[in-house]
């Protein structure tokens, strides 16, 4: 059944246009991953999913389990089921990484009409998952994101994912800054997420994420558009011929 | 519309204000306007010795030399306040004071609990004595008993004046002199009522005292006196609290509070300040000109003093500690937020003359709407204070591009071996954050809520455990608009 369904999508940021008719459907269950180069409109594409202000729709629909997601404000979304993993994950000065999360559990458990999580049921949850994506205990009582190192930025993310559990995750080049074995870490934990009821948009510019998070289906977005699909070998092919001739035919 | 513009437009359109409704009970009113035969008046409703109708006397005669000379230096805009336009006594009708809260009226009674202090709950469950102060007469006093065992004397300064005369001709104006500016002058003339304390020698005061105000009477002038004496080697908690009704006309509170720890001794002042701010358009609400000091009398003795303060259209408060003792600390934490059209020009002053005198000064502000918010400290050090430290961190987060915020620091040393620090910094609350924290799942108003906490919790965390716990949801709640 379709999760997330894209069509027609046009979308343009301060006049000049971005996506350029984006159709795309994701069924529960499935793993898609967008790969292309800079600048084609992966992170625009995500943005618009999360609802960011600065991007304006000109065409097409984007629904949500059969509701119009362009409709909603980003928190609606959000509490509707959809995550976005940032790319470049904001500094909060001065709120702990706890009490972020804590807040972010609790507007999800209010929306389900369940009453606010205790402190102790809290802890033993996010002691779990850190254990998990190797995070060590003391770091939720950082402030959020301040002075984290690229690899911890993007563990915290998906720290923030395993706990909300969404229906509907865009991990928006969160390979972007890992080394291996953090690569690793976190591919873990998303693989660990995965479920017939839930659904993954992949997006990344190297292959490298796919040997560890294998996609269904693997999407080339070139010049605003999805030039070509096909299965998880593509990441192959483009791992070894690169994006040219995409580019040549955007 | 940009996310943050509408952050702007939420906090500018608060809520009408939660505590707005006035109870109706039969005030004892003084006639209106101020003059000799009213401080007389007042004087005589309390029953008073005759030293303390000349005191006022005397403080009123010198407020009539000062009729021009209202403080004018600091960064606030309201029209001139017609002092004779003002009821200066109201006094709920009662002949005896009740011996317990069953003899309270019970409209009184019901008053606390919309404002959420129901004193029968408070008494059996924290544990917290408190002097409630309606309108101008204390009418409640509870804990008294359990208080007078341990020695503490905990009352109406009315009742003070009475029974303590001995210490409150000792220690009332020895640290905030009748003379010191044009409101301390009004209030020493005509205060009404306020709390006295004194913690004997050696006592650690096992409970935190506190008192909540409350303006209920239309046009009456709030004269709050305050007197909070810490023996030797004692320590105690002070909490005031205040939340007033919505109404059209400006309300003046002069309050005047004076705090004196002899040696070794430690004073605790947290304050949470929400009178009605006025509405959005910054029609109303109360003008809160306060002042507050501390005298570290004895050698390591300490003051600490913590404000939220979120309410008042205006508000004129500088919290001081005057370190005379050797070895004496004076600490001011702060959050002063302010919404709409509301303007707060608030900070401290640490005067440092004992050796090896310390003093720390942590102030949060936060400005939304058309608000103006001003940080304006002193810190003084004397040619005597050897050794003495001080560090002042001030910061200021903007909500919106409609708002001001200032930093006003003086600093005097005349010490060669003191040392001073100072930091400040503004931030503005970014649109990315508040989408990140939106897009978790979170509404606007929490994620506003969330990130200011994050700012002021460094002050916040200086309350004590229950207040800390009110005052977060006071910060989110001065900050939101109509979302419940």
């Amino acid at each position: 059944m379709a999760l997330i369904e894209i069509k027609n999508l046009h979308v343009s940021v301060q006049g000049k246009d971005i996506l350029k008719g984006i159709s795309l459907t994701i069924n529960a269950g499935e793993v898609h991953a967008i790969m292309g180069p800079n600048g084609t409109g992966k992170s625009t594409l995500s943005n618009v999913i999360a609802g960011r202000e600065g991007y304006e729709v000109t065409q097409g629909s984007v629904s949500f389990d059969g509701q119009d997601l362009l409709a909603m404000p980003p928190d609606a979304r959000a509490r509707a089921g959809v995550f976005l993993a940032f790319q470049y994950p904001v500094e909060i000065p001065g709120v702990s990484t706890s009490a972020f999360l804590k807040t972010a559990i609790n507007a999800k458990r209010r929306t389900e009409g369940k009453p606010e999580i205790d402190a102790m049921e809290f802890l033993k949850l996010v002691k779990a998952k850190n254990k998990a994506l190797g995070i060590p205990d003391d770091m939720i009582k950082r402030p959020l994101n301040v002075g984290f190192s690229g690899g911890e930025k993007k563990r915290a993310e998906v720290l923030q994912m395993t706990l909300l559990e969404p229906r509907f995750a865009v991990l928006d080049e969160t390979d972007s800054g890992l080394d291996i074995d953090a690569l690793k870490i976190v591919s873990d934990g998303v693989n660990a997420l995965r479920g017939p009821t839930r659904a993954f948009l992949v997006i990344t510019h190297y292959q490298r994420l796919l040997n560890y998070i294998v996609p269904d289906y693997v999407h080339v977005m070139a010049g605003g558009r999805i030039v070509k699909s096909g299965g998880k070998e593509l990441a192959y092919e483009l791992e070894a011929e690169g994006y040219t001739k995409y580019l040549a035919a955007a | 519309m940009a996310a943050t513009a509408k952050t702007v437009e939420t906090v500018r359109d608060v809520e009408a204000y939660k505590y707005g409704f006035v109870t109706d009970i039969e005030s004892d009113l003084a006639p209106k306007g101020l003059s000799e035969e009213i401080v007389r008046f007042i004087s005589a409703k309390k029953n008073e010795p005759k030293w303390m109708l000349e005191w006022r006397l005397k403080a009123y005669r010198y407020w009539l030399t000062l009729a021009d000379e209202e403080p004018t230096w600091a960064k606030l805009h309201f029209p001139k306040i017609d002092y004779q336009d003002s009821y200066y006594y109201a006094a709920p009708k009662q002949k005896v004071g009740p011996k317990s809260l069953d003899e309270v009226d019970p409209q009184l009674l019901e008053t606390y609990k919309k404002l959420g202090i129901p004193l029968l709950e408070q008494q059996i469950l924290s544990g917290v004595a408190v002097d409630a102060v309606f309108d101008s007469v204390s009418v409640a006093t509870t804990y008294k008993k359990k208080l007078n065992e341990l020695g503490v004397i905990f009352c109406p300064i009315s009742e003070a004046v009475q029974k303590h005369p001995e210490l409150v001709q000792k220690y009332l104006c020895s640290v905030v002199p009748v003379g010191d500016n044009f409101y301390v002058a009004l209030n020493s003339a005509v205060f009404t009522d306020g709390s006295f304390v004194y913690i004997p020698k050696g006592l650690r005061c096992p409970m935190e005292l506190s008192t909540y105000f409350r303006i209920n009477e239309k046009n009456t002038g709030q004269f709050e006196r305050t007197l909070i004496i810490a023996d030797e080697g004692s320590y105690v908690s002070y909490l005031e609290g205040c939340t007033a009704p919505q109404r059209d006309e400006n309300q003046l509170h002069a309050a005047v509070v004076e705090l004196i720890a002899l040696d070794n001794a430690e004073i605790k002042y947290s304050t949470v300040q929400n009178w009605y701010p006025g509405d959005k358009d910054g029609k109303g609400g109360i003008y809160n000109f306060v002042t507050k000091r501390g005298a570290c009398r004895g050698k390591n003795s300490k003051i600490m003093w913590t404000q939220v303060e979120t309410g008042s259209a205006i508000t004129w408060k500088y919290p001081s500690c005057i370190l005379q003792g050797d070895g004496s600390v004076g600490e001011f934490y702060s959050v002063a937020i302010t919404n709409n059209h509301q303007q707060a020009d608030t900070g401290t002053k640490m005067i440092h003359i004992g050796k090896n005198t310390r003093s720390k000064i942590i102030s949060k502000g936060i400005s939304a709407g058309k608000s103006s918010n001003t940080y304006r400290g002193l810190v003084r050090i004397q040619g005597k204070a050897d050794g003495a430290r001080n560090y002042t961190k001030c910061d200021s987060l903007l909500i919106g591009s409609t708002c001001g915020a200032h930093t006003v620091p003086y600093i005097e040393n005349r010490s060669p071996t003191a040392q001073t620090e100072h930091e400040a910094t503004t931030s503005k609350i970014g649109e990315d954050q508040l989408f990140y924290c939106m897009q978790r799942g979170m509404t606007q108003e929490e994620a506003v809520s969330l990130i200011v906490n994050g700012f002021c919790k460094e002050v916040l965390q200086t309350l004590p455990m229950e207040f800390a716990v009110e005052a977060q949801k006071l910060v989110g709640v001065s900050l939101e608009g109509g979302v419940g």
